[in-house]
């Protein structure tokens, strides 16, 4: 009755080829930023902006950049938790070593130097595929962890190996609170999310997802693989290399390979699986599931004034987040970002379904 | 009532466990102190994480149950699971830090990761971490460290003494010449902490250091000590933690490394490391910070104001272990630091600021800790502005089957060698983040 694109006259090819082309759909993504970035600030506390939401924007970045290789190019990748690292290490010894280099300029670069390493990594997909190529990611994966507990270089010779992120700052501005942290973060995430969206509408998102469905059908209508392939690695590359640079200055502060280790390229796959494959909007519910959820279970039995003893809690926390995993999975294996486009679709007919 | 299907049974079953298994936490009230407590209960690092966990909490609810608190003030906690993670402890860090009606007291976070990540952001909430026994070691210098306590000894503390107690067993420094020592360690920045301390003195002392990492957790460890069998190290140390401490005493057994000639710093020195192991941890050495297992009188406190009164949080057999005594040492230490500064400040709930200046002020002389019921679980601990470590005395004990015996005499860090290198890493770590360092002697 209230969401449906009957009455909506197009009368330009622009206004035909809008993003989002229902006008409550633009209104309700328009408000939602909007909450985003005035009303959140204003109501969050501490907690909810660093504890939660500030992981949970950037984890949403990496899954972003993971979901447009998986999800839309079809190439699986376990490499994940290394390029971010490469993102990190990179910014750091950017930041560090080029005297006066702005750390906002640093991430972007980083995200560039995580590109050429993605796509070396992704030149195995151009002769294997599907589980064979997620070994090979997982390779990678592993070169990377290797590399920068080892080579004190990437380090800057430091002895254990922990690295402390100079403060990000642009002219006088320090974002150093939490909540300039979190417009930087939501930011980040608003304008890569944008660039997404653009990017799988258009040629080449339409290559890549063309090589996902039938990689010789669509040499055959003229798609060269090793473009649309390796040009999946770098542009998800990029994504992933911006948010490691931002999950270890802006969110940790502080890190060490352990940081991103195997069980982030994991947790980071389950994001895009959960949330939905080849849809951007998948991979931030994905990423709200697997990292809010937990903390939620973690909490929630204190706020019904439950005093269970921390292990309980965690064991507990561990068995219904696995159990969910599994029902989301059952009842709808597309993924949370289909069961929303299915809600969609309902409110379109509603109230006269047929 | 109908009869219950096997789903609601074990659901039945399963609160029931909770509220059986329960260690009631105590929640903040107007005019209380509140302590944050991180733990990990579960995980591959629970069986050293848990006992400290009871430790800690014990000796909090021993000061509420039998004192009323501290000076009257009572203590609220809240337990937080990181499981070692440090992005689970940043969040543990987030959600505990503004509780109570002055904030967190002060943190221990049992991790150095999660320390390494808490040093950036305890100066901007002015909040405390203490570090006992672990941490960075450079930390030890309070005038750029300002925020963090690394009481009672660092890393490089722990290599200085063993290294001491390897060269008094062999008859002097001088007959390290030429001896092969091998560090087995977690491959994460605890592990790789005591590299440069190590270093340095294989260099004075002209013996051959080399470093094995494990991947952690450090469950697999094969290629480590097949390394170790070819090499035939004449000394190993340890710098393990969790389920890698017995682990490597296993494999130590497997490949037929004699097991008095291994070392394990404070963290791979307690019962749940060589228990596993069963007889082939026999004869293993390991550094112990102050304490090694044990009783006094304020276990017998503990047992008749909490255990007696079912506000225990772990088994009853447990308490007296080595990492029991660690967490409630930890523990008294926090609360005597906020003791100290409600003597400044008044005695009232105290901010992370006035806490930070308590630790900074704490004297605890033999006199004191024998008052507390602490009398031969640790020797005197002061601290200055420039000295956050506090007191560098160790002693090595060794695993007989069936307890820990001390098998040195108290052994203290060389703070000629200790103290230039922590002065110079500090200065860098000040130099990196534009710090200027407190002139300590116009602190007072």
């Amino acid at each position: 009755m209230f969401y449906r694109e009957v009455g909506e006259f197009k009368s330009s090819y622009a206004a035909d080829q809008v993003v989002f082309p229902i006008r409550q759909d633009r209104y309700f993504v328009w408000t939602f930023v909007l909450f985003a970035f005035i009303g959140v600030p204003l109501f969050a506390n501490a907690y909810w902006l660093s504890g939660i939401l500030i992981p949970f924007l950037i984890l949403s970045l990496a899954a972003l950049g993971l979901n447009l290789l998986v999800g839309y190019c079809g190439q699986i990748s376990l490499g994940t938790g290394g390029f971010m690292a490469v993102g990190a290490y990179a910014a750091y010894n950017l930041a560090v070593r080029i005297p006066g280099l702005n750390p906002l300029v640093a991430f972007l670069l980083a995200g560039g130097i995580t590109t050429v390493v993605g796509i070396v990594f992704g030149i195995p997909s151009l002769r294997i595929k599907g589980f064979y190529l997620a070994v090979a990611t997982l390779a990678a994966q592993f070169f990377l962890d290797w590399i920068f507990s080892r080579v004190a270089w990437f380090t800057n010779y430091t002895p254990s190996g922990s690295l402390n992120a100079p403060p990000v700052t642009l002219f006088d501005f320090t974002f150093d609170t939490p909540v300039r942290k979190y417009l930087l973060c939501l930011t980040f995430a608003v304008a890569f999310a944008v660039l997404a969206r653009n990017l799988v509408r258009g040629r080449t998102g339409r290559a890549w997802m063309a090589i996902r469905d039938m990689d010789v059908a669509a040499e055959i209508i003229g798609i060269r693989p090793l473009y649309a392939k390796l040009s999946a690695f770098a542009v998800s590359s990029f994504f992933i290399g911006v948010a490691g640079s931002l999950w270890a200055f802006v969110h940790l502060g502080s890190w060490e390979p352990l940081a991103f280790d195997v069980n982030r390229s994991f947790s980071l796959l389950f994001m895009v699986i959960i949330g939905g494959l080849g849809s951007i909007f998948g991979s931030f519910i994905g990423a709200a599931f697997i990292t809010l959820l937990p903390l939620f279970l973690n909490q929630f039995p204190a706020w019904l004034g439950l005093h269970w003893s921390t292990a309980l809690i965690a064991h507990l926390e561990s068995m219904i987040f696995g159990a969910l995993i599994v029902f989301f999975l059952i009842v709808e294996p597309l993924g949370l970002a289909r069961l929303w486009s299915i809600a969609k679709e309902k409110l379109r007919l509603w109230p006269f379904p047929h | 009532m109908g009869s219950l299907t096997t789903w609601q049974r074990a659901l039945l079953a399963l609160l029931g466990a909770g509220a059986f298994a329960a260690t009631t936490p105590v929640f903040a009230q107007a005019n209380d102190q509140f302590i944050p407590v991180l733990v990990y209960r579960t995980g591959a690092y629970a069986p050293n994480g848990a006992p400290w966990a009871n430790g800690f909490v014990d000796y909090l609810n021993l000061v509420n149950e039998r004192d009323k608190g501290i000076n009257g003030v009572k203590i609220a906690y809240e337990e937080c699971e990181t499981g070692y993670a440090t992005d689970r402890g940043v969040e543990c860090y987030e959600r505990l830090k503004g509780k109570g009606p002055t904030g967190a007291a002060a943190f221990n976070p049992l991790s150095t990761g999660i320390t390494f990540a808490l040093t950036e952001k305890a100066p901007v909430d002015k909040i405390p971490v203490i570090t006992m026994g672990y941490g960075r070691s450079e930390s030890a210098d309070g005038s750029v460290f300002t925020w963090n306590f690394p009481l009672l000894g660092t890393y490089w503390t722990a290599a200085d003494v063993i290294m001491h107690q390897i060269a008094n067993k062999l008859g002097g420094y001088e007959k390290l010449k030429g001896k092969k020592v091998t560090l087995v360690y977690h491959d994460s920045p605890y592990g790789k902490e005591p590299i440069p301390l190590l270093t340095e003195l294989a260099k004075r002392h002209g013996f051959d250091f080399k470093s094995l990492p494990v991947t952690a957790p450090g469950v697999e460890q094969k290629a480590t000590w097949l390394q170790i069998r070819q090499d035939r190290p004449d000394y190993v140390l340890l710098w393990g933690w969790g389920v890698m401490n017995s682990t490597a005493i296993k494999e130590a057994v497997a490949v037929n490394y004699p097991r008095d000639q291994m070392y394990g710093v404070w963290w791979s020195g307690a019962e749940p490391d060589v228990l596993p192991a069963d007889a082939g941890a026999i004869g293993y050495n390991a550094a112990a910070l102050q304490h090694s297992s044990g009783q006094t009188s304020v276990h017998a406190d503990i047992i008749k104001n909490v255990y007696d009164r079912t506000k225990g949080s772990g088994k009853k057999e447990e308490i007296g272990s080595v990492l029991y005594n660690r967490g409630m040492i930890n523990a008294m230490v926090t609360v005597e630091a906020i003791r100290t500064a409600q003597a400044k400040y008044g005695k009232k709930p105290l901010t992370g600021e006035q806490v930070r200046w308590g630790i900074e002020n704490l004297n605890l002389d033999q006199a004191r800790l024998r008052q507390l019921g602490f009398g031969g679980l640790m020797q005197p601990l002061k601290l200055s502005c420039s000295d956050h470590e506090g007191a560098r005395m160790a002693r090595i004990h060794q695993w007989d089957g069936a307890k820990w015996v001390y098998v040195s005499d108290w052994i203290e860090g060389n703070n000629k060698l200790l103290r230039p290198m922590v002065e110079e890493a500090a200065k860098k770590y000040a130099k990196d983040k534009n710090l200027t360092p407190r002139d300590c002697a116009k602190v007072t």
